[in-house]
């Protein structure tokens, strides 16, 4: 969610869910508990399992819904508030549905000194959305990111982990042309 | 190069780089080939012939300093570790965590590291744990270093066949389980209390100290967080003994360290070199100088929380004592080059506002001082400053420094601005006369702030999906 739906106008009621309508053993997948549950065997408490389950439960959806958060917080028997603070400090984490891919640009200083910039235009134009905007067709998300570790291969980004250094002009149209060309066949 | 040769070529290096000899980012070796390039000696001398008292003496006696940044030495801070303490016979068991954070913008060492001797990292942990009585411990690494995940867990899984994770490892009575945990992305993460935070699944917020973590750390146990780094010099002390690592350097800081150079330079890389060798030597002979047609400016020698330095110190040795003797700080060993063409506002507002952008938010001369350095930067790098404006950065500066902030983000921050607006004090005036940057390249920083980088906001500065709820807080 960004900044405009935590403004002072309350949720609208009948559309709001509350911790008790969702069931957590329902919502989540085997696969997803058993992730939960072998990370908290490995912690001194539940609540320590709260990253990795935000996790494993966003490789699965994509993104990490009032729904999922709600049925991770029960299943860590935490509140959702607590969890929600958690989940909103790191920058991995989305609280917002996003695009099939995830575009994360590196703006930090080598990326910098070497011309993000440039690159950033580049693909503002391509995909005509900007920072923490998706596509209308659901393909792509833009963000930006802190260094990615290729200072000496400046400009980098990272698309759904994937990283990509030594960025041109050029080579970033080559890839978002190639990711383009996939798009919807991803499941 | 055939195996063989690169094998033979690897192991004529290993007793002068240590560290990175066995480095193959291509296929990094596994179990098998690692033992047969020598490793494991360290660890099978540490946990079959030495108390973890002996260990200690050995590493405490190298000299070895921390390269997370601070450069403590680690012998220090493992005898503070209540199982270590002469009096304690029964003290609790203790956590090791390696810190492999890495998010310092132009850092990128560790990553070499991890990604180039997956094998190496795990047994360097596997020393420590058995020196600070440590039953689990933690690999703690940033979340956009996958392929290092990858590799890490698969060095992890042939330990554990290989009997060097869980019971009876080795056939003695030390047991260790050892865990990857990979990051959701914070820079505040890479400060020890915010990681043990972390890792107890919090807010990455750090923690006041004391108590230290060797006292009191994760889940309230005694808690020892060291570097990718740091560690990974450990089976080399221990197979080569602590002489050999002092005699790594002809300076006063002991071994090898990793060294690394990017920004505005012909061959950005990253090397090991005996600690010590000048900035002139890394600039010049391994980053190749500076790309053509332009002129050093500055650098900051050991990433983005350092003070900058100039033409006139060049020829000061890259090591903790002589970085911090000339102003600066040796930090993570990373320069950052600044050429004549790229502007000195625009290059500190990037730094800025990556510092404003990660802090925390816990204490009020961060949150608050840092967006607002942001925002006065911002104006001064687009003419719109006034030499009033260059006074308030000053006292920004003092209200954010040592000692009036919970952790060293803040005091980080000052060091690249202060030292700034000593060493280009001029162009910081002529963007003020001119009213308008005299340097035409890089408007980004410019062409960002109009996409909403308000004092308010700046904490959080590119506001969208991942930045949701913070101001709800
Ligand atoms: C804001 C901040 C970020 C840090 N990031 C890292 C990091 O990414 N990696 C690291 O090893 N140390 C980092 N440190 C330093 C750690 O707090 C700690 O000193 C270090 O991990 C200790 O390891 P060492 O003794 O082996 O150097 C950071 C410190 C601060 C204040
Ligand atoms: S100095 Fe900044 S990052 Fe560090 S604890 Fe304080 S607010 Fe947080
Ligand atoms: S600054 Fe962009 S990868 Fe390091």
């Amino acid at each position: 969610m960004n900044n405009s739906d935590f403004s002072l106008q309350p949720r609208i009621p009948s559309i709001m869910v509350t911790d008790e309508e969702i069931d957590f053993r329902q919502y989540l997948s085997a696969t997803e508990l058993s992730v939960i549950e072998h990370e908290v065997s490995i912690m001194e408490t539940r609540e320590a399992a709260g990253i990795e389950a935000l996790k494993i439960v966003q490789k699965y959806r994509g993104w990490i819904s009032d729904d999922s958060l709600i049925a991770i917080a029960q299943c860590l028997q935490m509140s959702s508030a607590q969890l929600e603070g958690v989940a909103t400090f790191y920058n991995l984490i989305y609280r917002q549905k996003v695009g099939h891919y995830v575009i994360h640009l590196c703006d930090s200083i080598s990326c910098h000194l070497t011309g993000y910039d440039e690159i950033l235009k580049v693909i503002q134009t391509y995909l005509g959305i900007g920072y923490g905007q998706t596509t209308p067709d659901g393909e792509f998300t833009l963000l930006s990111n802190v260094c990615l570790g290729s200072c000496d291969k400046s400009p980098a980004m990272m698309i759904n982990g994937q990283h990509y250094h030594s960025l041109t002009n050029e080579s970033v149209v080559s890839i978002l042309n190639g990711l383009s060309k996939n798009a919807g066949d991803i499941v | 190069m055939t195996s063989k040769n690169w094998l033979a070529q690897a192991l004529s290096q290993a007793l002068t780089k240590p560290l990175t000899h066995l480095v193959n980012l291509d296929q990094p070796l596994d179990f098998e080939g690692y033992v047969q390039a020598g490793g494991y000696i360290g660890a099978t001398k540490a946990l079959t012939q030495l108390t973890p008292k002996e260990v200690l003496a050995i590493v405490s006696d190298s000299g070895l300093k921390g390269r997370g940044g601070a450069g403590f030495p680690t012998g220090m801070k493992w005898s503070c570790v209540p199982a270590l303490q002469e009096q304690s016979n029964q003290a609790q068991p203790s956590y090791l965590i390696c810190n492999g954070d890495e998010m310092e913008p132009g850092t990128f060492k560790d990553r070499y590291l991890l990604e180039g001797v997956p094998q190496q990292l795990i047994e360097a942990m596997i020393i420590a744990s058995y020196t600070i009585s440590a039953d689990k411990a933690f690999l703690f690494l940033r979340g956009e270093y996958q392929l290092a995940a990858t590799r890490l867990q698969q060095a992890i899984d042939q330990a554990y066949e290989n009997n060097w994770l869980g019971k009876n490892i080795q056939g003695t009575n030390y047991q260790l389980d050892l865990y990857l945990h990979t990051s959701a992305g914070r820079y505040i993460c890479g400060e020890e209390t915010a990681l043990i935070n972390a890792l107890e699944g919090k807010r990455a917020i750090p923690r006041a100290k004391p108590p230290f973590p060797q006292v009191s750390g994760l889940f309230g146990k005694p808690t020892v967080v060291n570097n990718v780094e740091t560690l990974s010099n450990l089976p080399h002390i221990l197979k080569h003994g602590s002489q050999w690592f002092k005699d790594l350097s002809p300076h006063s800081d002991p071994g090898t360290k990793m060294y690394s150079a990017c920004g505005q330079v012909k061959n950005p890389g990253v090397w090991e070199l005996p600690m010590g060798v000048t900035i002139r030597e890394l600039l010049y002979d391994y980053a190749g100088g500076m790309k053509e047609g332009v002129k050093l400016k500055g650098l900051l020698p050991g990433g983005a929380s350092t003070d900058f330095l100039v033409e006139q110190h060049l020829d000061t040795p890259m090591d903790f004592d002589s970085i911090a003797k000339a102003g600066s700080r040796l930090g993570t060993g990373g320069l950052i080059v600044l050429d004549d063409k790229h502007c000195p506002v625009a290059m500190v507002l990037n730094l800025l506002r990556f510092f404003a952008q990660e802090s925390c938010g816990w204490c009020t001369p961060c949150r608050d001082g840092t967006p607002w350095a942001v925002e006065i930067l911002t104006r001064i790098e687009q003419g719109k400053g006034s030499l009033a404006d260059m006074a308030q950065l000053a006292d920004l500066c003092d209200f954010m420094w040592l000692g009036k902030t919970h952790c060293a983000l803040a005091p980080g921050a000052v060091e690249p601005l202060k030292s700034a607006m000593r060493y280009f004090k001029d162009d910081f005036e002529q963007h003020i006369e001119l009213g308008c940057c005299p340097y035409q390249s890089n408007s980004n920083e410019q062409q960002q702030e109009s996409q909403g980088v308000q004092p308010e906001l700046a904490k959080r500065v590119t506001a969208g999906v991942n930045q949701g709820g913070e101001n709800d807080e």
